[in-house]
């Protein structure tokens, strides 16, 4: 079981917010702008960059097996570079908006004829990580128009609606309030271009849905499953938010 | 699979003091916490960790509970000829794993 920590502080919730449905913010910040210095230093270099662990092993996991991901894809540097910027995107196949974690295990299931990865699975984890760094740099852009529409209007509804025992919309905090503190945190803007993540928190790298559900849980909003649509199409407006912003890929977060 | 990183210099010359960095995959599990269920997790850290270099032993660590999960060490040893550094350590549950790199010695 994952344990989703405590992570959007408490104590927001009297401080009687109004909302901007959906408007993305003026002057995109990534989340590593808004960390301490000695944390900035760790992301980046490679050689103290915990994250660094993973890529290692999703890279091992690449050429591994008979039907090994680099048996189609070849050298990753090339053939997965760019994917991460364009994910959460439609899949016409599954009829669902998917991200760079499912887009993997389709892959894994349909041509490598293997066992799914679980959802927040190191293997998984580790995988995803060496696939987004290969865009690394690269500014985000993902397509929220065409099939992918809808799922996008309800992530941007989803974002503006207030939730849980808080009673606390995504932007009550990182729209309306991004940059001012919240106890010892300041509140960034919430996007998700660092992620896969190493969180000093987990101690481990982890999902953005992971990082989703642990806002959630710090809303005390009912936790959707991982995997989850509502959390996909979540993970979708937030790299529409964080578009232009470069992938972080193994990034480094509290 | 090995799950732990060890950063070297791509080329030194014999008689330079030489950066080893290595990080290795390990919860280092304190015993002080519990989990969800209220029970406590077992203490679970690298009891020893040791480099080689050629035939010489260049490092021998106990790690205990003040260091953090995926612990990074960075020491320096001196060049003397080409060879593996070979990084072997085992945790309290005795689980061993092992990790080498190749350092080329230049003249």
């Amino acid at each position: 079981m994952t344990r989703v920590g405590f992570a959007c502080a408490a104590g927001a919730a009297a401080l009687g917010l109004a909302l901007v449905a959906g408007a993305a913010p003026a002057a995109s910040r990534s989340g590593i702008d808004y960390a301490g210095a000695d944390v900035r230093a760790i992301q980046a270099d490679d050689a103290q960059n915990p994250g660094m662990l993973w890529v290692d092993r999703g890279r091992a996991l690449w050429n591994d097996g008979p039907r090994a991901c680099a048996g189609c894809h070849g050298d990753a540097a090339s053939s997965m570079k760019g994917v991460a910027v364009r994910h959460p995107a439609w899949s016409a196949a599954a009829r669902r908006v998917v991200d760079l974690e499912d887009r993997i295990n389709a892959c894994r299931v349909e041509r490598q004829r293997r066992p799914a990865f679980a959802r927040e699975s190191e293997d998984l984890n580790a995988l995803t990580a060496f696939v987004a760094t290969q865009s690394r740099g690269m500014p985000i852009a993902v397509d929220v128009t065409g099939p992918a529409q809808p799922a996008f209007e309800r992530a941007r509804d989803f974002y503006a609606t207030r939730r849980g025992q808080m009673n606390l919309a995504c932007a009550s905090c990182h729209v309306e309030n991004a940059g001012k503190r919240l106890l010892a945190e300041t509140i960034s803007e919430g996007h998700g271009n660092g992620y896969p993540a190493y969180r000093l928190e987990w101690q481990a790298v982890g999902s953005l849905q992971r990082r989703l559900r642990a806002c959630l849980y710090g809303i005390r909003a009912s936790l959707p499953p991982e995997g989850a649509d509502v959390l996909t199409e979540l993970e979708l407006y937030l790299a529409w938010r964080a578009s232009g912003l470069p992938v972080e890929a193994p990034g480094v977060r509290r | 699979m090995a799950f732990a990183r060890i950063q070297l210099p791509p080329s030194v010359k014999r008689g330079d003091a030489v950066e080893v960095r290595v990080s290795i995959r390990h919860p280092m599990e304190t015993g002080f916490r519990v989990d969800d269920d209220g029970r406590t997790i077992a203490r679970n850290t690298l009891k020893s960790l040791t480099c080689r270099y050629g035939d010489r032993e260049v490092l021998r660590a106990s790690l205990g509970s003040g260091i953090a999960a995926n612990p990074y060490l960075r020491f320096h040893i001196t060049a003397v000829a080409s060879g593996d550094l070979v990084f072997e350590w085992i945790d309290d549950a005795g689980e061993r794993g092992d990790a080498r790199a190749a350092l080329v010695v230049a003249g």
